[in-house]
């Protein structure tokens, strides 16, 4: 394809007036070709040239943003979308607390507030070649189609943290956005800066699973960046905010229908026992223990991403006013934090106890725990649906010291109740609690595409509404279009 | 009486994820939420729309009748969304058809002669209502005005366009648009609001085209048709809707579908043609219309109609001011295809769609009644039945 003469100030819908910002226009314009070809490159593997039932971001205004057609994928407008100023806007908390909102970059968090970009921006084209190899074995063209649009739409949070970085940060900032594309989720030798972006998503549970815990990570951390003071990130992450809730449905709902379908399959057959596995996958759906297993897996992937429980860096982004709390402006105290303590889970003495350490440094605690609770009423709903089902099965999030690699826990085994185990007992119940080989190539060999619309693979249930409130047959996808 | 019925907004907990998009989008705080659902309090919302479309699920489009709005500590505690409750009213239990009663009422005028609860046709999509209202109009610019009728025609009847730009507006063939003439009476008030169906399919006027068409005609002192009909390429227009939840064309490409009109209720029908022609070119189901005019010359669409193979729709003209010929109504020509009618209505795929002037709802209504008593059907049975399943449509003015 030819890319010289776009008019990119009309392929880049964007309310910051690009159009008379010549030099971020220019900035973008040179980015724009190597974005193609990394999505190109990376983007979803045999689709690109299918028509897809997608939902664009036009504008930020609620009537206006969602606009649904169909797109072939490399032609989806990803724009540069703003929520809208507030000109009264303060500093929420930190030091800074009371200030009027900045609007450039303060010279002395220059380098930090690059750091949060870059760590954020890092994320988003990453699950995008994760997930690059799944349209193939998609479970219907309702799944694929949301597959895709979760695909684009990171792409488009990308260009939102890129258009910060070139607008705000000068040519470290275009070196940075420039990297953006050169790193490579699971590459050897330029992987993605977080550990659970670098692993692989090989089926579509292990999809839903992601877009559920992992990115439900993305919104508690886009949450906090919505707080900041330095205004123009605070407005990205909002919007982007707006967005991500499609992504945390996709994980929801794909998790709920898998199971719906499994309890519907076991009380058709009369299987009243959950943990008869090899008679429930014999009915060719996923069974409840292995699903627990797989939420197990991500979970404990996902809480590393929070960092270590106690972090001068979290300190010092919240002092600075840079990153806040998850919904920091509807919490009730002094915004700063100077002498208040928060509870921290350690390991103290061989034990998991509850130490007092300065809320300040505890930041990355607290967040995860709020992503904890938000977790845990995902899996409450979960449960209603077995529990509707007639099926006897509970989920339950694994205990915070299991499978960790970062933090106080990273150098112990703990199983999901939170028992302590030595290196020789882990390994012998290890499979009882994590995926297994033989876990994972039973459920590949589940993931066999259903392409014909209104049509859905044995293993999960058909949603209740449509996307667009589209009738249940209609044809998300146009595959060879 | 009855007590005054509320349309409520309310949120499906079973496909709610507690994403909190609808209350960040809620500037008026009307949204809120516990730890089991989101909530909408009914003292609050104005039903301004604008958590509709950021809410990634659907759960957040619902509403139900009801004479004593559901409180928060109900919509707390379900696990499951209520039924619509059966409101002593009859035209309240179906779909709701539009949220504000100005709409409301115009169309439970329009829907009087079905005689009963109106119901949309089951396979038909789900439409979006009540987008924009008067407080929020979107403005559609007007790209075509054209006159249908002949020149030496004395009615005055125009195709007009109307193009929404970057604003989504999602009409389903048979919905209504509410257009209001600007200004104020001589007291003051704006005037009142004036429906027009959506005369154009879904993708709009062509594919993938984000406007639609309106059949209007020019009334000798109706202020809003001759704003509408003066109109010039390039105006700017406030439209409110889209309305209407059960005038609906049915998905069923097997379904039946007899339309009968005069006049501009020939506007919906355009959009069913449209919509099976584009849609479904090879469905099953038969097309037929009836359509009455005085003369060929005052027809609205005669020049396209003639143009559409009779494959995809049968055609019935009938003229009632043809000099030197019997006049022609609709229900002569009903009668005269009584065994092609009585057939389709022996069908249970079959839908039949009235709309135009009231004056032509007996007429039709009786011829129904003769074809019907002539292949041992009832009648008045069998239309309360297909009422009630979304078969017979009414739209008259």
């Amino acid at each position: 394809m030819t890319i010289i003469n776009v008019d990119y100030t009309t392929k880049i819908p964007n309310n910051v007036d690009l159009a008379s910002d010549r030099q971020v226009l220019k900035a973008l314009e040179g980015w724009h070709p190597g974005y193609l070809d990394w999505w190109n490159d990376m983007g979803p593997e045999g689709f690109q040239e299918s028509l897809v039932y997608l939902r664009t971001a036009v504008s930020v205004d609620p009537k206006g943003w969602a606009k649904f057609d169909y797109v072939k994928m490399p032609d989806y407008r990803w724009g540069v979308l703003l929520a809208p100023q507030d000109v009264e806007r303060k500093v929420n908390f930190g030091q800074h607390k009371g200030d009027k909102a900045w609007q450039e970059v303060p010279g002395e968090y220059r380098a930090m507030l690059r750091r949060l970009v870059v760590i954020q921006g890092d994320t988003e084209p990453a699950s995008v070649e994760q997930q690059r190899h799944l349209g193939k074995t998609a479970p219907s063209l309702y799944d694929m189609r949301n597959l895709f649009q979760v695909n684009v739409e990171e792409g488009r949070h990308l260009w939102a943290m890129v258009y910060l970085l070139q607008k705000y940060f000068g040519r470290d900032g275009r070196e940075e956005a420039d990297d953006l594309l050169r790193r490579r989720s699971g590459d050897a030798d330029a992987p993605r800066m977080l550990g659970a972006f670098n692993e692989a998503t090989p089926d579509w549970l292990s999809f839903f699973m992601f877009t559920f815990f992992t990115d439900r990570d993305g919104k508690m951390q886009l949450e906090s960046l919505a707080q900041s003071g330095f205004d123009p990130l605070s407005r990205t992450c909002r919007f982007m905010l707006t967005e991500e809730a499609h992504h945390m449905f996709v994980g929801e709902t794909g998790v709920g229908r898998t199971l719906q379908r499994t309890c519907e399959a076991m009380k058709a057959a009369g299987i009243e026992d959950p943990n008869e596995i090899e008679k429930v996958r014999a009915l060719g759906v996923i069974d409840l223990p292995t699903i627990q297993k797989k939420m197990n897996l991500h979970y404990s992937l996902s809480l590393d991403l929070f960092g270590s429980e106690v972090s001068t860096n979290a300190a010092n982004f919240y002092n600075a006013g840079l990153k806040g709390r998850f919904q920091e402006t509807k919490i009730d105290d002094d915004h700063r934090l100077t002498d208040a303590v928060y509870p921290v889970a350690k390991l103290v003495n061989g034990r998991i106890a509850m130490v007092d350490e300065p809320a300040l440094t505890a930041l990355n605690m607290r967040l995860r725990d709020d992503y904890t609770q938000d977790c845990a009423k995902g899996v409450e709903r979960w449960n209603k649906i077995i529990e509707k089902a007639g099926v006897n099965f509970r989920l339950e999030l694994p205990h915070t010291a299991f499978h960790r690699d970062i933090g106080e826990f990273k150098n112990i085994n703990a199983t999901p109740k939170g028992v302590l185990l030595s290196d020789a007992e882990w390994a012998k119940v290890r499979d009882d609690y994590l995926p297994s080989k033989a876990d994972g190539d039973f459920i590949e060999s589940l993931m066999q595409p259903v392409s014909e619309p209104g049509r859905f693979a044995n293993w999960i249930a058909a949603p209740k509404v449509g996307i667009d409130n589209k009738p249940g047959d209609f044809e998300y996808v146009k595959i060879a279009a | 009486m009855n007590a005054p019925l509320k349309k409520q907004h309310l949120i499906d907990p079973e496909i709610c994820i507690r994403c909190n998009t609808c209350e960040e989008t809620c500037t008026i705080g009307a949204i809120t939420h516990d730890d089991n659902n989101y909530v909408v309090n009914a003292d609050i919302c104005n039903y301004c729309m604008d958590c509709i479309s950021p809410c990634p699920t659907g759960a957040i489009d619902n509403w139900r009748v009801v004479a004593e709005p559901y409180s928060l500590e109900d919509q707390f505690s379900w696990s499951d969304l209520p039924a619509q409750e059966d409101v002593a009213s009859e035209d309240a239990g179906g779909a709701i058809e539009a949220l504000e009663d100005e709409i409301g009422a115009l169309l439970e005028e329009a829907r009087k002669g079905l005689g009963g609860k109106a119901v949309a046709p089951h396979s038909a999509s789900k439409p979006t209502i009540n987008l924009y209202n008067r407080g929020k109009p979107a403005v559609a610019t007007v790209t075509g005005n054209f006159r249908l009728t002949d020149a030496s025609a004395e009615s005055d009847v125009r195709h007009i366009i109307l193009d929404f730009g970057d604003q989504p507006f999602p009409v389903l063939e048979g919905q209504s648009i509410g257009i209001v003439a600007p200004g104020v009476d001589a007291d003051g008030k704006p005037h009142p609001v004036r429906l027009y169906s959506v005369a154009s399919s879904r993708d709009g006027e062509r594919p993938n085209t984000n406007n639609l068409a309106l059949t209007v005609k020019r009334e000798p002192r109706g202020l809003c048709s001759n704003y509408l009909c003066d109109l010039p390429r390039g105006a700017r227009v406030e439209v409110t809707g889209p309305f209407g939840a059960t005038f609906l064309h049915p998905n069923d490409p097997a379904a039946n579908i007899i339309m009968i009109c005069t006049g501009t209720g020939s506007a919906p029908f355009r959009g069913f043609t449209e919509r099976r022609r584009r849609a479904m070119p090879d469905a099953g189901g038969r097309l037929l219309l009836f359509f009455g005019a005085r003369r060929p010359e005052e027809l609205p669409y005669f020049g396209p109609l003639q143009k559409v193979p009779s494959k995809l729709l049968g055609k019935f003209f009938c003229y009632s001011r043809v000099a030197g010929q019997p006049r022609v109504y609709v229900q002569d020509r009903i009668r005269a295809e009584a065994a092609q009618i009585a057939a389709l209505l022996g069908h249970a795929g079959t839908h039949v769609y009235i709309c135009g002037l009231k004056g032509m709802e007996t007429g039709v209504d009786e011829a129904f009644a003769d074809v019907c008593r002539g292949a041992s059907l009832n009648w008045a049975t069998l239309k309360a039945d297909m009422r009630d399943n979304g078969r017979y449509h009414v739209e008259t003015y």
